[in-house]
């Protein structure tokens, strides 16, 4: 008896830490989305359901502008991280010789613990100084924001090759060296399709670290490279901002549709 | 450097070794150096450390700029309200975080899934819109207050935005994910006979926390601390959408240095001062904290 009574007072305070916890996440994320339907100026006096925020988000040409060149820059950021995160991860893990090989380490590590403003201010004076010294790049734009994307983002990707590459057995791509399989074919053969899932991660990593950055973004933008972050930061800084709560609906839609889909996959996948 | 690899490992090697070189080592070399130059009207605006004229090789390099930084209390303010904003929400981060992490973990596998995924999504979720979503909320017209009025609370809209616990609040919900799924991996493998042991041989609940799933989960509680605090220390965004002028953090410092003031050697060396005083002790702190684990393996 006394030991129901326990059981019950147990699963009382799991449910109950479960519920406040996830309300904690989930509230303003939800009421930023009711309000997003609401036909009123003043973002938090109730009006009426409409849809209008939405029509005008969709007229907004400097928001849409901004979406796509951040889609862009977001895309080839995560690609050429990902190439060079395998190309760290591989060069760690199995290529000993490596020239002043704790100074390696540092560089394709410490991009992970420097805080972005710190990131930002350096590329922001390194570009000047280039500029200045040999003329390129010729102005802040799309390439550099591009640029210091691939750098912060190339240490996340390497983490997460690196520890997947470290984990699993050396001993087959051994076994295909002595069986007389040319170096470049095993690592096309064997290690990249082991390893392509972490591939999938990093690059999905890198895609989001790059879509969701401001503050090295600010930094290294010029004239007609504003992302996504850098038009809604404008927007948001000082005041609210209707069509950007209509902005934060569609971009939970895209990403619970996306989560469910994963989910799905996953299932599927473990069925079988 | 061709000398000692292969030549198709040569490209391996080279290509993100020559990237991060220029893209990353060069930038920081260099904030370095402007931290040193003496400031001037012009641009950009400062000496160069080198120059060469009819009087020959000259070294034009100061300290002043340090020397500034250290002996005014507004930039030491604003490191230790850095400081200490990045480890009063790690702790906060931790405590919230903690019982979730370990409740999810501890659900039923198809349940699990569905609340892992339920952690995932503010994980992706942008996390300007996230820490715009509590701007909505604190407004004076906002949620929160319409309902404490409708309860009777209070009487008037109180200000709730611009402040500091506005921040932490802010910063805790927005990197709460972070804590959550490093803890949640960790807990995931934990094995539950290990309670149910601890408890038939008599330990109080207490007790079976804080000696078996505690030290379990410490490596858990390092990850997730470390993507809490690390970011943090340099926050920007989260004080400036929410924050007010009662405290002031070395992230926005650095930034009016550079944009308003325009003033590039004081920002350098703030952002020097920052590596070494925030940086070094975390990077220190992983080695010794690695070293450790080796030896107990």
């Amino acid at each position: 008896m006394q030991n129901t009574i326990l059981r019950m007072n147990k699963l009382f305070f799991k449910i109950l830490t479960l519920t406040i916890g996830f309300s904690f996440l989930y509230f303003p994320i939800l009421t930023l989305i009711a309000y997003s339907f609401n036909d009123n100026k003043r973002v938090m006096v109730w009006k009426g359901f409409s849809f209008r925020w939405y029509k005008e988000l969709f007229q907004n040409e400097q928001i849409l502008e901004a979406f796509y060149t951040s889609i862009k820059i977001a895309s080839l950021s995560a690609t050429f991280a990902t190439i060079m995160g395998v190309m760290i991860g591989f060069s760690l893990t199995r290529i000993s010789k490596i020239p002043a090989r704790p100074f390696f380490i540092f560089l394709s590590s410490s991009p992970l613990v420097m805080p972005e403003i710190i990131l930002g201010l350096s590329l922001l004076l390194f570009f000047i100084s280039s500029n200045h010294i040999i003329g390129f790049p010729s102005s802040k734009g799309q390439l550099t924001v591009l640029i210091s994307h691939i750098t912060f983002s190339v240490a996340f990707v390497a983490v997460i090759i690196q520890s997947r590459l470290s984990s699993y057995d050396k001993n087959i791509e051994e076994a295909a060296q002595d069986l007389g399989t040319i170096p470049n074919m095993i690592f096309w053969k064997i290690t990249a399709p082991v390893i392509l899932p972490s591939i999938i991660s990093g690059w999905l990593l890198a895609f989001t670290l790059s879509l969701d950055d401001l503050v090295v973004a600010s930094f290294t933008t010029g004239p007609g490279a504003n992302t996504l972050p850098i038009v809604v930061f404008s927007k948001v800084r000082l005041g609210l901002s209707p069509e950007v709560n209509a902005l934060s609906a569609i971009i939970m839609l895209i990403v619970v549709l996306a989560a469910i889909s994963v989910y799905f996959i996953n299932r599927s996948h473990i069925k079988k | 450097m061709i000398r000692y690899l292969k030549k198709q490992n040569f490209w391996f090697v080279f290509t993100p070794y020559f990237w991060l070189v220029l893209f990353f080592f060069i930038p920081l070399a260099l904030i370095f150096k402007i931290s040193i130059s003496v400031s001037e009207w012009g641009m950009p605006p400062y000496r160069d450390l080198f120059s060469l004229s009819e009087e020959g090789f000259k070294i034009d390099s100061t300290l002043s700029n340090y020397l500034f930084i250290f002996s005014d209390p507004f930039y030491i303010r604003s490191y230790l309200n850095s400081l200490s904003l990045a480890f009063t929400s790690t702790i906060l981060c931790l405590l919230i975080g903690y019982p979730i992490a370990f409740y999810v973990a501890k659900s039923q596998a198809n349940i699990r899934i569905i609340l892992l995924v339920l952690l995932i999504i503010p994980f992706w979720t942008s996390f300007l819109l996230r820490v715009y979503a509590w701007k909505v909320l604190l407004q004076g017209s906002g949620i929160i207050n319409s309902i404490l009025i409708h309860l009777g609370f209070i009487t008037e809209p109180i200000s709730m935005l611009h402040n500091h616990y506005a921040v932490i609040l802010g910063v805790v919900y927005t990197y709460l994910p972070f804590m959550i799924l490093p803890l949640y991996g960790y807990l995931v493998k934990f094995d539950l006979n290990l309670i149910d042991a601890a408890n038939d041989l008599g330990a109080k609940p207490i007790n079976t926390f804080l000696k078996v799933i505690l030290p379990l989960s410490l490596p858990g509680i390092i990850a997730g601390s470390m993507l809490v605090f690390i970011p943090v220390v340099g926050e920007f965004v989260i004080p400036e959408m929410l924050g007010g002028s009662d405290k002031l953090y070395f992230g926005k410092i650095i930034w009016d240095e550079f944009f308003v003031n325009r003033d590039w050697p004081v920002a350098s060396a703030l952002a020097m001062s920052g590596i070494v005083i925030l940086v070094f002790p975390i990077v220190i702190f992983q080695l010794m904290y690695a070293k450790y684990n080796f030896k107990n393996e």
